[in-house]
């Protein structure tokens, strides 16, 4: 019997099932690799689990639909390079669930923003962003210094995180509750410990109200350690070819 | 002979379709339209004018655009591909729906609580923030819940036929029901922090979580806004223009092609990221070969008119079909170009893309809507015709133009500020600040925020012309289009 396409015409089941069979191969050919392959993500130095302050600021980002403006993701250009720094890795992101690497630059990346500014140019930028920059088109967030930082189950997110693949440890876990307070209080006697867990972790008073931890804190910690992990001296990228 | 006779018989029963849920879905089509249409020029306003955010939480540019976004993709878009799929399917198969009347309302009510659970949550923040896979995990499991009815509904009628072929619109239909359950599982894959909250985890991390959200985001584009779409032309143009499908064996060819290569496309969205460059390329490659089959189901679309062009000259309904394939037929010209890695890497992060979209948004997609809606309302209604077909042609030419004003400003907009993100001045330092370049941008915003504008207005002309339609009433009126008398068209 010749192979006629009235096969597939006339009878839906065979039709759906070549349609799953043709729509099956390059979703598993492009996405398998990725997570057999060992070279997807490059082996560095330095990159951690978000801190509980830093996480918080994360979700608030995610919350406000920031990617919809900035990408974090630097291209290996040289005016990139110049503008925004070294080129992003696989491996700084490794811990995003999501990532947030963003598809529209309707103001600059921000994978490398951290130590760029000050807490004070943040806090004033992210309350009226005219203040300090004149021409931009930047929605303001003055709501964040208003708003108190909720996030009493963040070890319930930790933990949630680990069970998707976050190295978090049980320590972690466990004082996750004294982490969160303590990066936003510059003088912490807890910092050497959180220091300790979260390596390069910057404690301050983000916001420049120390008497509460708000939203405009855990935003700030969190744009200050962006892309300030790895350290590119030590980095060959012929090593890492992919 | 008896077995004629009794096919004959089964001709005469009158079918009884369900017209009630086409209705339902027709209105819901222009009811999200217009919502979207609206949240996109406003948020356009936004970007020309930043004061319009209104120092408000709820309305800020970040929390409205996944709104303006998936009000049209998947409120005003799905409820197109819900409504006609569904009057198509019944049609082309002589059945009535799978499932009857609680199907039907099951269907139209549970994706409209989807639509208004996605859009409410993104105003309070709720949102997974993978591109035009925002809602969270419960409303993903919401949406799935319906997706399963919507697939049982549509293969059963197909099940049920009086006709032994499947008609092609329904293989494209088909494909992109199967295709968005695999992708909408695939990518909202989530733990979430609690049962009693809103707030979860995606399990896929870095650039594993950025190639599925790709591979997911590109083929709501390939899927949803292409596969589907094409149903729509594979139903509407050959019955609006009353001439048969261009070629069958084209529609064969370019079905298999179209939906076995689209997969493949996604990684175009990540060039030069931290995503393996052997991935990167496949995904260029496959989105350069996309070209031939897109082309393949525009050529079929238009050519469908062979013997019925002077239609286009009388017809604004048939106008609106045919310019919307011929837009599908730009916007797939356009895509495989910008996935070229050199070419993308002045492109991407810019408004180019957005332009892009927007050709394919509103030129494709909401004109082959358009089309089918004027189709479907006079003949749902059981009217003559439309109230006017004056104010088709009104509608037709002010979105048109609206089109035209947008896309040319986002090709300036998003080539200028490409340009001027990489362009140093003669001591090799680069010549602009990032704020420079937006500063640049301003009357290109602008002009935008207006060509979207128009075609708000546009589609308000729609929504009376059909409100009329509805009530009844037919304008006297003579219509912007004669054909032209047959002793002239025979002098020529």
């Amino acid at each position: 019997m010749r192979l006629s396409h009235a096969l597939f015409e006339k009878n839906v089941i065979i039709l759906i099932v070549g349609i799953l069979v043709t729509i099956s191969i390059g979703g598993l050919v492009q996405l398998v690799p990725l997570f057999t392959m060992e070279q997807t993500i490059e082996k560095v130095e330095g990159v951690r689990p978000y801190s509980p302050l830093e996480l918080a600021g994360r979700n608030i980002y995610v919350r406000e639909g920031c990617y919809t403006c900035h990408s974090q993701m630097v291209r290996p250009f040289r005016d990139e390079a110049e503008r925004y720094g070294h080129y992003s890795l696989a491996a700084e992101s490794m811990y995003d669930h999501p990532f947030q690497w963003g598809s529209k630059r309707t103001g600059p990346d921000l994978a490398r923003v951290g130590g760029k500014y000050s807490n004070d140019w943040h806090t004033a930028h992210l309350i009226n962003p005219r203040s300090v920059v004149p021409e931009s088109i930047m929605p303001p967030y003055g709501f964040l210094a208003h708003r108190e930082l909720e996030f009493s189950d963040v070890a319930e997110h930790l933990k949630t995180l680990r069970a998707v693949g976050v190295p978090y440890t049980d320590e972690q876990i466990a004082q996750a509750k004294v982490d969160l307070a303590a990066q936003g209080d510059a003088d912490s006697k807890e910092a050497a410990a959180l220091q300790a867990r979260y390596p390069k972790a910057v404690l301050g008073d983000f916001d420049g109200d120390p008497s509460r931890l708000t939203e405009m804190d855990a935003v700030v910690a969190y744009l200050q350690m962006l892309g300030t992990l790895v350290d590119f001296k030590d980095y060959r990228p012929e090593v890492d070819y992919r | 002979m008896s077995v004629a006779i009794a096919a004959n018989e089964a001709l005469r029963v009158p079918i009884e379709y369900d017209e009630a849920t086409i209705k339902k879905f027709t209105i819901a089509t222009v009811f999200w339209g217009v919502i979207g249409f609206l949240a996109g020029a406003f948020i356009a306003w936004q970007l020309a004018f930043p004061v319009l955010n209104l120092d408000l939480e709820w309305t800020t540019f970040g929390r409205l655009r996944p709104v303006h976004t998936s009000a049209v993709i998947f409120a005003f878009g799905g409820n197109a591909l819900f409504a006609t799929s569904l009057y198509v399917v019944q049609r082309t198969c002589r059945a009535p729906l799978f499932g009857g009347r609680g199907m039907g309302d099951f269907l139209f009510w549970g994706y409209q609580l989807f639509i208004v659970m996605a859009a409410s949550g993104y105003v309070l923040g709720i949102t997974q923030s993978k591109e035009y896979a925002e809602p969270e995990w419960y409303v993903d499991l919401w949406l799935t819940i319906v997706w399963v009815a919507y697939l049982v509904a549509f293969v059963g009628t197909i099940m049920r036929r009086r006709e032994p072929h499947i008609y092609v619109a329904n293989w494209f239909y088909l494909a992109f029901i199967v295709t968005i359950a695999m992708l909408h599982i695939g990518n909202n894959m989530a733990l979430p922090v609690s049962l009693s909250g809103t707030k979860s985890y995606i399990v896929w991390a870095g650039v594993q979580d950025a190639m599925t959200q790709w591979w997911y985001g590109h083929n709501a584009v390939g899927f949803f806004l292409t596969a589907g779409f094409l149903g729509i032309m594979y139903y509407f143009i050959p019955k609006q223009a009353e001439r048969p499908v261009y070629s069958y064996r084209l529609s064969i060819v370019h079905f298999w092609t179209l939906i076995f290569l689209y997969i493949w496309a996604g990684p175009h969205h990540l060039h030069y990221t931290a995503l393996p460059d052997w991935a990167q390329t496949l995904g260029m490659i496959f989105s350069i070969m996309l070209w031939m089959p897109s082309w393949g189901g525009m050529i079929n679309g238009i050519m469908t008119l062979s013997g019925a062009w002077d239609k286009l000259r009388t017809d604004p309904i048939l106008r609106f079909l045919v310019v919307s394939v011929a837009f599908y037929g730009m916007s797939t010209f356009e895509g495989p170009m910008m996935s070229i890695k050199a070419v993308n890497s002045l492109s991407h992060f810019t408004d180019w893309t957005i332009g892009h979209v927007h050709s394919g948004a509103l030129g494709w997609v909401a004109f082959v809507s358009f089309g089918a809606v004027y189709y479907l309302v006079p003949r749902l209604w059981k009217r003559e015709r439309l109230y006017s077909l004056r104010l088709v042609t009104y509608h037709f030419w002010i979105a048109t133009i609206g089109i035209v004003l947008y896309i040319t400003a986002m090709w300036i907009s998003g080539i200028m500020q490409g340009l001027m993100w990489r362009a140093y001045d003669q001591l090799g330092f680069l010549q602009y600040s990032f704020i420079e370049t937006v500063e640049a941008m301003h009357p290109y915003y602008v002009i935008r925020a207006g060509g979207g504008t128009l075609f708000l207005l546009g589609s308000l002309i729609m929504v009376y012309n059909l409100w009329m339609t509805g009530k009844g009433r037919i304008r006297t009126e003579q219509a912007f289009e004669r054909p032209i008398p047959v002793a002239v068209r025979a002098a020529e």
